[in-house]
């Protein structure tokens, strides 16, 4: 899906080439609580959901920022380590929704005698809407 | 009730977690991540991080379910607003990571329905040399208390 970066080889500004993710599912959300511990029964009891005004169950918010983080990993490859990682939650999604994840580089440099290089980084759904908006710091070897 | 600032510096109690093999490969198959550096010894020893790591958004996890927070809060008012990880060193398979949970900032802006405020809550894991692994940066927005 994403190829093998060449990390020497990226540029101010330059996107890198997206990444889809399938639909969100309610399994994926039971599975997202087991697995991180958080059982807010708003993302796994629709009826609880609906008591508090929403339509259905909602996705964790890190579910999608684990979505980036799988972006972020696949551009750093074998070559980098990512020092830093951070995102703003945006708009709410729900099952069904399918999650784009794409970066721009923002800044290549060196400091400390290594080199870096800045992400800027998006996950938005189909529509367009973004729900998470972050940035990377990557420390190429 | 709103918070003041005296809660800055405020800490929990240590606790220590184990990263354990299953718990992240549940994790990761949750997000759908079939990064092979965190399933693959001869993948990941050719890589950067020179072994098998956890998914970057691991650290969300390492909670033991059982620390008390360092102050009480309500959770209809909280949102949790931005999430950031500094990484230090690499998380491994196996690791035992010394956690505690530590209120590092707390300040208020208006906002469009009354006065907002934002807390900054860091879980510092450590590992058993006392060596800074990595810090899980938590941004809550804490809404106006409604009467």
């Amino acid at each position: 899906m994403i190829k093998d970066w060449v990390l020497e080889d990226l540029t101010v500004d330059q996107k890198l080439e997206p990444m889809m993710k399938p639909p969100i599912t309610k399994v994926q959300l039971a599975q997202y609580a087991g697995a991180s511990g958080d059982f807010n029964p708003l993302h796994l009891d629709d009826g609880f959901a609906q008591k508090i005004g929403m339509d259905g169950v909602i996705a964790h918010g890190m579910l999608i920022m684990g979505f980036l983080g799988e972006y972020v990993m696949k551009v750093a490859g074998k070559k980098a380590r990512v020092a830093n990682f951070k995102m703003r939650f945006g708009k709410m999604t729900v099952p069904g929704d399918e999650i784009r994840c794409s970066g721009v580089v923002r800044r290549t440099y060196e400091e400390d005698g290594k080199r870096w290089i800045a992400l800027d980084l998006t996950a938005e759904k189909v529509s367009g809407e973004v729900v998470g908006s972050g940035s990377a710091i990557l420390q190429r070897t | 009730m709103d918070l003041d600032k005296s809660v800055i510096g405020l800490t929990s109690d240590e606790y220590v977690f184990e990263v354990e093999s299953r718990h992240v490969g549940q994790f990761a198959t949750a997000i759908g991540d079939d990064n092979p550096l965190y399933t693959d010894d001869g993948y990941a020893k050719e890589s950067a991080y020179e072994g098998l790591i956890v998914p970057p958004t691991f650290p969300i996890a390492m909670n033991d379910g059982k620390v008390k927070m360092p102050l009480q809060l309500d959770h209809r008012r909280m949102l949790h607003g931005e999430q950031e990880f500094l990484y230090y060193k690499p998380i491994r398979i196996g690791d035992q990571l010394r956690c505690q949970i530590k209120v590092r900032d707390l300040y208020d802006k208006e906002g469009k329905s009354g006065k907002m405020q934002f807390l900054k809550l860091d879980t510092e894991m450590k590992d058993e040399a006392g060596e800074l692994v990595c810090i899980s940066r938590m941004n809550i927005v804490y809404r106006a208390a409604k009467n």
